[in-house]
């Protein structure tokens, strides 16, 4: 098991490198940094501009590979990453971003998933009643909304809120406030709370709509199984039956979402960033492209890449831990 | 039974009083054809302590019926009528009310053993939770009940396996523990629904074993609801027989078997081939399919398919009425039958097949088309989704020899697992396997070009188990009959002249070529497959289970025609199959094997008359005989546990882990057994034992064989015995 | 359920192997039982209606509506919904209605392009891999692996800030978005295919000497060609979405040319002066999206029998 283990994560890891080395290539050849600094006013001199470059090993006089040894070299010997085009860190930019990223979703991300599974299984024992009706249409607009609509429809309707009450309660610009804080006890965390209530709002309701759908697709087949009747003939009541038969049968497959996304949650919240200003991952990621700085948004699609494959690996160990069949053989 | 069971209940019958009792039982649900009448009026009364057959076929309604008595049909069907058990009507029970009755007055074992057991929890605590539901027993005391049951039911290690996944457990282990988890609180009703349909028959014959002790130690009266008419006779006292929803034919289990007064019951008891029978007459058939129950005409359904069905037949549908004590028939015609004592054979007459020329020519002289040298197949054991790793090697067919001549049948036989399809998919294949050699009409099939692939291609043809799965549901028939056409190249005139030809020589109409699959039963769907394999006019046909999947009734029509085919067509088969009496009616001579190897082959007669090695022995003492005297009389070998991994084969001899003989050897006898695979040698001269005393009798090895007899066997303790 | 539930549910012949068929009347082809399955499913069928008025509205939308998209209305500048403007105008007085139905047909053409050209590949990749099987169905699970590790997005994102501009710069965003749509749906059918390849009928063609592109054309293909329809349906979905959000970002469609994408992150800057600007285009997106789920679900339950959509009445 371990050796198979191991086996496994030298594969991810082989996967990885030559992914993003292929991203690395992707961003060196589409990405013009050079055109940042030719644009400026007053003209900066071109050998000057050509040394910044360098310094960031961004310039694209100097020879794709030996731009990609140099990059190599620097990760695989002292763990740098580089900087962007004007100087700046990228591993200490990520390193502070990852908290924010995770600050914002871990809240939502329970709470999606729980609410979704309960609703999921609620609505399958319900199937065809006017509850799973309900539901089952509200999610179907969940689904097809993206989070930049109801992140938007939420700050509208935030807005209107505020001003009925007559004083800011939703905030929503950031982690928290920059100004003073009033002065009642713990104001710095009600501030906080203020600003989490609709992103995490948003990220609840995304999360929610995927796995209602999920549960309640896994639950309808764990219902129609022939595993519950038999627990209805030994004399289980239909309740019982569903939940610790059903229900616990049907929770495998939703498991191991759930341990995939616990990786994934660090870079899976752009919209949600940049609609709520937090400095997180997402919004990083994106900010690199534009601002043309290479490094920047190799460094995140890597940690991505990476995110993601110890998601699918907690994938596997949660199905292992779940599944007797998968466990024993 | 033992003393940490759960408070015996006072039995609330005696034996010989009415359990149970089912009065005009209605159920309907709708579909999307339109409303089913699954079940049409069904009566009967359970005693206690005894064993009723619900036998019918697919769609008769005898699996709603028993999820009715259950209360656990769908929520969408409609049930009319009563059900009552002790008395206590259970029809309009709130479902708390149901579920306290429920497993513990009414228990129900179900087919499939596998999906019908929780995945995701141990055997013992499914038990344990059968026991708790009920009964206010601490766990400790569960358990140690659940260990019990298991012993009971005869798994061994019970401390141990109690412990085990459902998927853990072979097929055969897991029926035990539902049986187990049935009998947990003592029920007064047990309800099996086919529980023997998805097992080996050296496995039914332990399960069933296993349900008459657990109804003995129980006293509970059971429903045995079954497709298999040699398991009503060896396991009832009555039976009601079913056809579309309605009971046809009510009795003991005697009166049904020797003195059946419905032209239904008849047909399908002179369907079935039988095992202990020593000619091989074409069977009775029945034309036409069972209906479907969505808008049925007026009058009796079996009309359609009932040669003695009149105009009268036709208006009304005939009641249940007495005809015997204890004994009724819902037909017009059961006075005629019993007065003119009418068969299967008057009824339904058989097809004549001639027989070829090749019948006269002795087999030494005949072309060999088909043989098999040291054949061996081996495929790797992997595991891991990712990175895929060898763990082992499965030894599927393990070196055997067989040859096939011209003009003749060829049964293969075998357990799942045998090797036998791996077999004949290595014929089909026409590449070289692991080790040995295939020669297919004198060429080795390594040895081939594009040419001769083609041409074999065409000589060699095939047909499947099930007949849905091997037709294209997206083709209409005539492209199904004519794909193997195209392929070689037939113009389009021809192929069109040639499939409407194919589809009359299956019986089938030219008006059927615009169909889809879907749109046939299973026994037409047979006929296509059976149609596009004569297409090329093929010398070979290999036929893998080929009416193993289809209802008694349909299946002797098939059986018929293979035959008649045969004859006309001077064909040759190889056919694969698990039931040995269909071996015994059309092949002329048999192989069986187990675990990769050939144990016994020979001529029919032979084999079937002196079967020589213990596991052709056991596998033909498992099978149950439709006919109630011979079942009640006849002695069983009950082979241990279960088949052994081909991954993981026993050294030298393959059957020596279940063999009986085996058993009773000294030490120093078994050292053979233990070391080589015995070679195949003719079988032993002499009279046969009798299978009683062959048991008793102690193991001496084999004599001398002659070698002029088409008979050889793999056993170094080979002894000619009577079983049949 | 029982065997015999599922039997007398779907119909089978009634009558006898010689005996003629009963007349066609009686029986229910898989066509019709798949199109009665798929109109019992209100959703389904109301979504098919949606969608084809806006397809509808987005071909002719600029002969029936009052405002061309790039037309101003002087003086009309943030003006609420009105009889003359029925979603009201932008700051620069143009009508939002109008710019609305110019996106959509931009976000309906690069998600059918991008569904059809996804689901083929993904048709393909799938099918071939699962019979041809070895080293070739290995280094395409490993390539499917390999662009399913890096959150495609960005990728996206970087080639359209890289890539050329201009009139057609769209269509290398079809490109993109079904370069990176493809692998999930092409696993799917991998595994679809293997089924089927291990389904008696197909063993029978190989036994018959069919060649192996004929054994896919004939057999494999058109036995998934039910969950192809599911999955060009939802990848239209996909797609409308994945551009709607590059365009968010403004790496999508590229102005002067516009989609509903681009409309929605402009809006999105006046949503609280505004908010027609922002909520027109995002209704319909997200109306549009629903229609198209709704649409696949109906499909995927019709043509699936194992579903669980029969039987209820």
């Amino acid at each position: 098991m371990v050796k198979y283990l191991l086996l496994r994560i030298a594969n991810y890891a082989l996967l990885l490198f030559i992914a993003v080395s292929l991203a690395w290539v992707l961003a060196q050849t589409q990405l013009h940094p050079r055109q940042l600094f030719e644009v400026r006013n007053p003209p900066i001199d071109p050998q000057s501009i050509e040394n910044i470059l360098r310094a960031a090993n961004v310039s694209d006089h100097v020879p794709l590979w030996d731009r990609y040894v140099t990059w190599i070299r620097g990760i695989f010997l002292h763990w740098d990453w580089g900087t962007s085009p004007g100087g700046a860190d990228v591993g200490d930019e990520i390193g502070r971003r990852i908290w924010v990223s995770f600050r914002l979703v871990t809240i939502g991300w329970l709470l999606g998933t729980f609410i979704g599974v309960t609703l999921g299984a609620w609505t399958a024992v319900r199937q065809y009643r006017i509850s799973d009706r309900v539901v089952t249409a509200l999610i179907l607009i969940l689904v097809a909304t993206p989070s930049y609509v109801t992140g938007e429809v939420s700050k509208m309707v935030a807005t209107v809120v505020n001003k009925q009450v007559g004083f800011q309660l939703f905030l929503f610009l950031g982690e928290k406030s920059t100004g003073t804080l009033p002065s009642y006890p713990l104001s710095d965390v009600v501030d906080r709370v203020q600003h989490m209530v609709l992103p995490t709002l948003v990220l609840t309701l995304l999360g929610m709509a995927g796995l209602q759908r999920l549960q309640r697709g896994l639950m309808l087949d764990a219902l129609g199984s022939d595993f519950v009747r038999t627990a209805r003939a030994k004399g289980l009541r239909e309740n019982k039956a569903v939940m610790k038969h059903a229900l616990r049968t049907a929770l495998i497959p939703t498991g191991t979402y759930f341990a995939f996304q616990a990786a994934t949650l660090f870079v899976g919240a752009t919209f949600t960033e940049r609609i709520f200003a937090f400095q997180g991952m997402g919004i990083y990621g994106v900010d690199t492209i534009s601002k043309q700085n290479i490094n920047g948004v190799v460094a995140v699609t890597a940690f991505g890449g990476l995110c993601y494959l110890v998601g699918a690996l907690l994938a596997d160990l949660m199905v292992a831990f779940l599944d007797p069949r998968v466990r024993l053989s | 039974m033992t003393t940490t069971e759960p408070a015996i209940r006072n039995r609330q019958t005696a034996a010989g009083d009415v359990v149970l009792s089912v009065r005009n039982l209605h159920v309907t649900f709708p579909s999307e054809a339109g409303l089913v009448k699954a079940v049409r009026g069904l009566s009967f009364d359970l005693l206690a302590g005894e064993t009723m057959a619900i036998v019918g076929e697919s769609g008769s309604g005898k699996s709603v019926t028993s999820l009715a008595i259950m209360g656990l049909h769908p929520r969408n069907a409609r049930i009319a009528g009563s059900i009552t058990l002790h008395g206590r009507e259970l029809v309009g029970l709130s479902d708390a009310e149901m579920s306290s009755i429920r497993g513990e007055d009414l228990a129900m074992i179900f087919q499939d053993p596998l999906s019908a057991l929780t995945p995701v929890y141990t055997i013992g605590d499914q038990i344990v939770e059968a026991i708790q539901t009920h009964h206010d027993v601490g766990r400790t005391q569960a358990w140690k009940r659940a260990v019990e049951l298991l012993d009971l039911v005869g798994i061994p290690n019970p401390q141990l396996r109690v412990k085990s996944f459902p998927h853990e457990f072979s097929g055969g282990m897991r029926q035990r523990a539902m049986i187990a988890q049935a009998i947990a609180n003592d029920p007064d009703v047990i309800i099996a629904d086919e529980p023997t349909t998805a097992l080996d028959v050296t496995i039914q014959a332990q399960v069933l074993e296993v349900l008459k002790k657990a109804q003995l130690e129980t006293g509970a009266a059971v429903i045995m609801i079954t497709h298999d008419l040699g398991v009503v006779a060896g396991m009832s006292d009555r039976v009601t027989v079913m056809y579309a929803g309605r009971p046809v034919e009510q009795g003991s289990v005697d009166d049904i078997f020797y003195n059946p007064r419905m032209p239904y019951t008849i047909g399908l008891l002179g369907a079935v081939p039988r095992l202990d029978a020593t000619n091989s007459e074409p069977l009775a058939t029945l034309q036409g399919n069972p209906p479907t129950v969505v808008d049925l005409p007026p009058g009796c359904p079996f009309v359609p398919r009932c040669p003695l069905a009149h105009a009268g037949c036709r208006e009304q549908e005939p009641e249940l009425a007495p005809v015997g004590p204890g004994h009724t028939t819902a037909c017009w015609e059961s006075d005629r039958i019993r007065a003119e004592k009418l068969t299967s054979k008057d009824i339904f007459p058989a097809p004549v097949i001639e027989r070829t020329v090749f019948e006269s020519i002795p087999r030494d002289e005949r072309d060999t088309v088909l043989s098999l040298a040291g054949m061996k197949k081996h495929y790797p054991l992997m595991k891991g989704a990712v990175l895929r790793r060898r763990v082992g090697t499965v030894y599927a067919v393990d070196g055997i020899d067989l040859d096939l001549r011209r003009g003749e049948t060829l049964g293969l036989v075998g357990e799942s697992g045998c090797g036998k399809s791996t077999t004949l998919l290595e014929i089909l294949n026409l590449h070289s396997p692991t080790d040995g050699k295939i020669v297919v009409f004198g060429k080795d099939t390594s040895r081939l070009n594009r040419g001769e692939t083609k041409t074999m291609r065409r000589d060699l043809q095939v047909v499947f188990q099930d007949p849905m799965a091997s037709l294209d549901p997206r083709m209409p028939i005539f492209d199904i009959i004519a794909e193997p056409l195209g392929v070689h190249g037939w113009s389009k005139g021809k192929i069109e002249t040639r499939v409407m030809e194919l589809l009359k020589t299956v019986g089938l109409e030219e008006s059927h070529a615009n169909r889809y699959p879907q749109h046939f039963s299973g026994g037409q769907r047979q006929r296509v497959g059976i149609a596009r394999a004569l297409a090329l006019e093929p010398e070979l046909i290999v036929l893998d289970e080929p009416v193993s999947a289809l209802d008694v009734s349909i299946q002797a029509g098939i059986i018929n025609l293979l035959e008649e085919l045969k004859q006309r067509l001077t064909l040759s088969y190889l056919f694969v199959a698990h039931d040995l009496a269909v071996i015994r009616h059309i092949a002329d001579r048999v192989a069986v094997m187990y675990l990769g190897k050939i144990v016994e082959i020979g001529t029919v007669a032979e084999v079937y008359n002196r079967p020589s090695h213990p596991y052709t022995q056991a596998l033909l003492s498992a099978i149950p005989i439709p006919d109630p005297q011979t079942e009640r009389t006849r002695t069983r070998i009950l082979l241990r546990g279960d088949l052994p991994s081909p991954a993981n084969p026993p050294s030298g001899c393959k059957f020596r882990t279940r063999c009986p003989i085996f058993e009773q050897l000294t030490p120093e006898q078994r050292t053979p057994c233990l070391e080589t695979m015995p070679p195949l040698d003719p079988a032993p001269a002499g009279a046969v034992v009798a299978l009683q005393e062959a048991i008793s009798l102690s193991a001496t090895a084999r004599g001398a064989g002659d070698t002029r007899v088409d008979h050889l066997v793999a056993c170094y303790y080979a002894r000619p015995t009577k079983v049949l | 359920m029982s065997i015999d539930f599922r039997i007398s549910e779907e119909p089978e012949a009634l009558d006898g192997a010689t005996a003629p068929i009963a007349p066609i009347s009686k029986r229910l082809s898989r066509g019709q039982l798949v199109r009665r399955r798929f109109f019992r499913n209100r959703s389904a069928v109301v979504g098919l209606v949606i969608i084809g008025v806006l397809v509808v509205l987005a071909l002719f939308g600029q002969y029936l509506l009052p405002w061309q998209f790039d037309q101003r209305d002087l003086g009309q500048y943030y003006k609420p919904p009105s009889a003359q403007h029925l979603f009201g105008t932008t700051q620069a007085g143009f009508d939002v209605m109008s710019r609305t139905v110019r996106g959509l047909g931009k976000s309906l053409i690069i998600g059918f392009m991008v569904a059809i050209i996804q689901t083929t590949m993904a048709a393909l990749i799938g099918s071939s891999a699962a019979y041809i099987g070895g080293w070739y169905e290995r280094a395409w699970l490993w390539v499917i692996d390999l662009m399913l590790v890096l959150p495609s997005f960005f990728l996206i994102a970087i080639v359209s800030q890289g890539g050329p501009k201009g009139q057609y710069a769209w269509l290398l965003l079809v490109v993109l978005l079904a370069a990176f749509g493809w692998q999930l749906s092409a696993r799917v059918v991998r595994s679809l295919s293997m089924s089927v390849k291990e389904r008696e009928y197909v063993a029978a063609a190989r036994f018959m000497g069919l060649s192996t592109p004929r054994l896919l054309v004939r057999h494999i293909v058109p036995n998934i060609a039910s969950m192809l329809i599911v999955d060009v349906c939802l990848g239209v979905g996909y797609a409308i979405l994945g551009e709607a959000g590059l365009s968010y970002f403004g790496y999508g469609v590229q102005a002067p040319d516009t989609s509903l994408g681009t409309l929605i992150s402009e809006g999105a800057q006046s949503t609280t002066i505004a908010p027609w600007i922002f909520l027109a285009p995002a209704s319909v997106l997200v109306l549009l999206v629903m229609c198209v789920n709704a649409l696949g679900d109906g499909l995927r339950d019709a043509l699936d029998p194992s579903s669980l959509s029969g039987g209820q009445a």
